[in-house]
């Protein structure tokens, strides 16, 4: 596999702007001849096949959802980072750049990360501009909150709600381009395959979710902004329809997956209630800006929260990490909230949840206060729990909630397939191994406002692109392989559903390959996902047809896809003998119980390339050079 | 935490076309679980029985993406005000409920299968004119021009607007004024919007018309029913930007009739 980064040389404030200029372009008149196909409506989708077609481009765009509004990024309640020094509190790209690669814990690459520093400042004025209602102070300034593994205040907000107005966004102006007929939308649409033709990506098969119709379409390149993978735990604080299958048929097409294995654990999410649980809801972290988390200091204290005194909590994160105290990096945070209650001082059923205190906040600020700040957090979490966080503390314990891992791409945001363009969290790239809170909006957002639009049109314009239309081979053999696999699941016939089957995967992974990993529990994982996969290829039962609006037997392509998947996120995790970020293998770790990184030996990107059904995939690495940051060990003490 | 034994009565129809018809199910949950995990659990015995399971929209779970549509006993997202379907739970209910679920209906969102409509007219009526015209590029800075805060909180308790189609489901004429006038207000309110206030409510109200909407008669079953509790007022707000605009009708927008 050949892995060029193409990361531009020069002084790191330089790389981007000479970048840019030295790109090719292509004319306005031609712009209209060269058709992308944008698979994803989320913030990196919607914002690149808007911007695309703003620029004159014809664009199609898929997503599986009824509407492109529905698309998950829709859920991101905290707030997006910019380094806008609106609070003159010291921010600035520079700053901005640091805390991203040190809460990354050193694995991601500094252009990428520098660019996405530099751009954010531009998205803020990008949605302001589209009318985006974000928080304002009473002169009419923009307000601002502070996120984790920071020490300014660059948190830009809409109440509760940012990842909805900023996507509504991106909407409204992908729903322009549609009005005008500059884009042409296909809701209800789930991309099956990559088309690759002489080496190109050139196109995708597409089975209509109402129809159960497959149809191909040929393109000059293709996007895809097809999200996170997190579902492959079952239970996550994503959407119930994200996937991984776009991702990880690219994959098989050829692309390279990099570091599978990084995966987000967030913090504050609402317990587990029951076996029935369908999925995790997140609490934000800006919670955390005003909320105290804590635990009995005593093992198996049982007394409720407001009769244990002061003297006898554990504010664990206050007293471990002072300096950033209840604002630690997620990655840190949950791992204490794990260790707390393996170490039997959790609350709650089962023991497995820590308190989240507004009592200091309430007194020294008032309901009012809290609720104008976390309003509908708090009737959110009232709803699902049915008790009263303004009376007793929240009850939170971490959950998956995002994968840093994705489809390997360059600097231009284009993968080792030529053509294929991957932005937003479906690709590996900015994050490193522990994404910072606030950030996932940025990056989607810069990846389709600011950088792809300059960067697809360079590789149009460099690249001899022979016509291809639907009528080639390639499109009629995908789009074989893809009914057969549709049908090949109606026919199985079997006793268990999709449901029960991704249940017990999710729970598999997530006690070998979650929040704490080792060698033992992922050869242990290795060796059962394939007997599971096995079962569900002779033992799954999907009713109905696949002419028509088949809800199990979507599930049961994105299950298959898991199935694999899991594989390789343990293969990766076995790989990495170190830990990093949200990769906490046991055997490494500090003393004091902190991650130990092994720089001299994973200092490096792995990308996965597919062999094959019958041989294992093969690791290739991309290394990381710092020359701008020095290597540190991660300290928020 | 006790178990309750409840009758549910489901509408099911196999397609655009086929007819539909209410079937029957038992059902058991408890108190804890959300209205779609009650679901869930029947449709994993349905299928276990052979029957094809329930076809019914949801994504996000936590009554943000407005995917799940689903009216439980007469009301869009069910008795409890301020909520999606995913975000009521079963301790809403008690033991021996019988429960009737349908799936939105208007004319404007034909049913697709069982509880799952076509919603698409919305977001036509969005791509007539619900946003403001800037192209992706280098817009002035953020701070450049002020808002006031009272105008952005009122915007943004307008933008809460989910799209989720209740309104409409909820309102006797099937109208969909308060999903319309919750997108012109949120606009008109910032001044970000103002160049096209007159073009904008003109092009929304005149496709939500060719959408085959009700008019708006002031039942007010359409803010009863809104999980994001988006007030009616915007309704008379838009009534008057749109007389203003017609009256001043300076920007070339289609002159439309009705709908007042």
């Amino acid at each position: 596999m050949h892995l060029d980064a193409k990361l531009p040389a020069g002084p790191l404030d330089a790389k981007w702007a000479r970048h840019r200029a030295a790109l090719r372009l292509v004319s306005p008149a031609n712009k209209r001849k060269y058709h992308v196909i944008v698979v994803g409506s989320g913030l990196a989708g919607a914002s690149a096949a808007a911007s695309l077609a703003e620029l004159g481009y014809q664009v199609s765009c898929f997503c599986f959802q009824d509407s492109p509004r529905r698309a998950h990024s829709i859920a991101a309640q905290g707030g997006i980072n910019a380094a806008k020094n609106y609070q003159n509190d010291g921010d600035s790209a520079e700053r901005l750049f640091t805390d991203t690669i040190k809460g990354g814990d050193f694995r991601s690459r500094e252009a990428n990360v520098y660019r996405l520093s530099e751009v954010s400042v531009n998205i803020i004025d990008q949605c302001v501009a589209q009318g985006v209602p974000f928080a304002r102070e009473y002169g009419g300034m923009l307000a601002n909150r502070s996120f984790g593994g920071a020490q300014v205040s660059r948190t830009f907000y809409a109440r509760g709600q940012t990842g909805q107005q900023l996507l509504i966004g991106a909407y409204q102006a992908l729903e322009r381009q549609i009005g005008l007929g500059a884009v042409k939308m296909y809701e209800r649409h789930e991309m099956l395959d990559l088309v690759v033709v002489d080496g190109k990506a050139r196109g995708i098969v597409v089975r209509d979710l109402i129809t159960g119709e497959m149809s191909s379409h040929a393109g000059d390149a293709v996007v895809l902004g097809t999200g996170g993978y997190g579902n492959v735990f079952y239970l996550s604080t994503n959407a119930k329809g994200s996937n991984v299958t776009a991702a990880f048929r690219a994959y098989k097409r050829g692309a390279g997956f990099a570091n599978p294995c990084f995966t987000q654990i967030h913090p504050t999410c609402i317990p587990v209630s029951g076996d029935y649980q369908s999925k995790l809801t997140l609490m934000s972290e800006s919670l955390r800006n005003d909320g105290r988390v804590w635990v009995p200091l005593k093992q198996g204290d049982t007394r409720a929260p407001g009769d244990i005194p002061e003297a006898e909590r554990d504010y664990y994160l206050e007293r471990k990490y002072p300096s950033y105290g209840n604002l630690a990096p997620r990655d840190i945070s949950s791992r204490a909230a794990k260790e707390a209650c393996d170490d039997g001082r959790g609350v709650g059923p089962g023991g497995r949840g820590v308190y989240l205190d507004f009592a200091a906040a309430i007194a020294r600020l008032g309901e009012d206060t809290i609720r104008e700040r976390y309003g509908n957090l708090f009737d959110m979490y009232a709803q699902i729990t049915g008790e009263n966080p303004y009376k007793v503390p929240m009850r939170i314990y971490p959950a998956v909630h995002y994968t840093m891992g994705g489809l390997w791409v360059d600097y231009n945001l284009m993968s080792n397939l030529p053509g294929l363009h991957v932005i937003g969290e479906a690709n590996f790239s900015d994050h490193g191994a522990n994404r910072l809170g606030a950030s996932a909006l940025m990056q989607g957002l810069a990846d389709g406002y600011f950088v792809l639009p300059y960067t697809i049109g360079d590789y149009l314009a460099s690249n001899k692109l022979a016509p291809v239309d639907t009528s080639h081979d390639a499109f009629r053999v995908a789009e074989a392989e893809a009914k057969a696999a549709t049908d090949r699941f109606l026919a199985i016939n079997g006793t268990r559903t999709v449901d029960s089957f991704h249940r017990e995967l999710g729970q598999l992974m997530w006690e070998k390959c979650g929040m704490a990993r080792d060698r033992a529990g992922l050869e242990e994982a290795l060796r059962r996902i394939p007997e599971l996969r096995a079962e569900f290829w002779s033992n799954l039962k999907v009713l109905g047809t696949s002419d028509s609006l088949n809800q199990s037997l979507e599930k049961a392509g994105r299950v298959a896809d898991y199935m694999e998947f899991a594989e390789l996120m343990c293969r990766d995790a076995l790989e990495r003998e170190e830990s990093c970020g949200g990769h906490f293998r046991t055997e490494y770790q500090t003393a004091d119980g902190e991650a130990l990184r092994d720089d001299a030996h994973f200092a490096h990107v792995a990308v996965w390339g597919y062999e094959g059904p019958d041989a294992p995939p093969t690791r290739h690495r991309e290394e990381l050079e710092f020359e701008f940051i020095k290597l540190a060990t991660r300290s928020y003490k | 935490m006790s178990d309750m034994k409840l009758t549910l009565k489901v509408w099911r129809q196999a397609g655009p076309s086929a007819p539909g018809a209410f079937k029957s199910y038992p059902a058991s949950a408890n108190e804890h679980m959300s209205f779609l995990e009650m679901l869930d659990v029947v449709n994993e015995d349905l299928q276990e029985q052979g029957e094809e399971p329930i076809a019914f929209d949801h994504d996000c779970r936590e009554g943000i993406c407005g995917s799940c549509s689903l009216v439980i006993n007469g009301s869009p997202h069910g008795p409890k005000g301020g909520v999606t379907t995913c975000q009521l739970h079963m301790r809403s209910f008690k033991n021996g409920d019988e429960i009737v679920i349908e799936p939105w209906r208007a004319k404007s969102f034909p049913v697709l299968r069982d509880l799952v409509v076509d919603r698409s007219p919305l977001d036509r009526i969005i791509a007539a004119g619900g946003f403001i015209s800037v192209p992706t590029g280098a817009p002035p800075d953020g701070n450049a021009i002020p808002v006031a805060k009272e105008d952005s909180d009122r915007a943004m308790d307008a933008a809460a607007c989910i799209g989720c189609g209740a309104c409409v489901a909820a309102c006797p004429n099937a109208s969909a004024m308060l999903f319309t006038s919750a997108k012109v207000v949120h606009l008109s309110l910032m001044p970000q919007g103002q160049p096209e206030r007159n073009r904008r409510v003109l092009a929304m109200v005149n496709a939500m018309d060719e959408e085959g909407f009700g008019g708006c008669t002031n039942y007010g079953e359409c803010q009863a029913a809104c999980p994001k509790e988006i007030s009616v007022e915007n309704i008379a707000l838009m009534n008057r930007e749109f007389l203003r605009a017609t009256l001043h009708d300076r920007d070339g927008a289609p002159r439309v009739a009705g709908t007042m």
